[in-house]
């Protein structure tokens, strides 16, 4: 006779998924983190180009749009979640560059990434604590997202300052949001993959870092 | 125009390209937000918006 009460087992069971699913994506997002890291250190010592931002970028982007849907339940998704944050941070190197030769640009740099780090921790925790369900917010992030991105491309031909610093500072608020969203997906949907997990906070954690040095950098004194 | 600025206008296109559908789809299948939900995301962002106006002080 099976013994086990189902109706305790099963909530025990998706306790421990969901907490397997945390863990794993926090320690691969700590890792890629570091990857990313030591790859914008690297493209700064180089100094590579500015078009080396856009190129690693688009990259990054056929990566996670044709590449990381098909792997992302395999072993190979590790690999490709490192080419896509190794790519992104090599990426950086030019922007980090520009941002250091300003007078208190070491300064702006640190701040940003400190500043990136609080946001982020902040926000998890926020998250994982009071355990609120952000799904809500899907469809109303995804559309703002596709705003931004209109204003953004509008702004290329613009080229209008304040408008600049207006997307990056609506750019910090969406992707609070999604971290709000993709830590509560990871808490609520059973069947959350830590690998897209991963790479969906990577990206928010990076679109935060480059708004905030924008917005650091302009206001900046200097 | 310099190819930079082509290039990016390429890549925002793309991203606005491939990320249409998505959003459409998001809009239609999200569940409806209850009475308090919506408080409980601004406030944190909010908190987010202070913090981010102190570190602008702070430069």
């Amino acid at each position: 006779m099976n013994r086990l009460d189902y109706s305790v087992a099963r909530p025990a069971a998706d306790a421990l998924q969901v907490n397997k699913v945390i863990r794993n994506t926090y320690t691969l997002l700590s890792a890629t983190l570091f990857f990313s890291a030591l790859m914008a250190a690297a493209s700064v010592m180089f100094s590579m180009p500015p078009m080396t931002y856009l190129l690693s970028l688009g990259g990054a982007m056929l990566l996670i749009w044709f590449v990381l849907p098909r792997t992302a339940n395999s072993a190979a998704g590790l690999g490709v979640v490192f080419a896509i944050t190794g790519l992104m941070g090599f990426g950086l190197g030019p922007i980090l560059e520009m941002y250091l030769s300003l007078p208190n640009g070491s300064q702006i740099v640190g701040t940003a990434f400190g500043g990136t780090g609080v946001i982020f921790l902040g926000l998890s925790g926020y998250a994982l604590t009071t355990r609120k369900n952000f799904n809500f917010m899907g469809g109303f992030l995804f559309a703002g997202m596709l705003v931004v991105l209109v204003g953004a491309l509008a702004n290329i031909f613009l080229q209008m300052p304040a408008f600049s610093l207006a997307i990056s500072a609506v750019v910090i608020m969406l992707m609070s949001g999604f971290i709000l969203y993709d830590t509560s997906r990871m808490i609520h949907e059973r069947d959350s993959n830590y690998v897209m997990m991963t790479v969906s906070l990577y990206l928010s954690i990076f679109n935060i870092f480059v708004s905030l040095l924008q917005i650091l950098g302009m206001t900046s004194d200097d | 125009m310099d190819w930079m600025k082509i290039g990016s206008a390429l890549l925002i296109l793309a991203m606005i390209i491939f990320l249409f559908p998505r959003a459409k789809q998001m809009l239609r299948d999200s569940p409806e937000a209850k009475p308090g939900d919506w408080q409980g995301a601004i406030l944190p962002i909010m908190a987010v918006v202070g913090f981010v106006l102190l570190l602008i002080v702070m430069v």
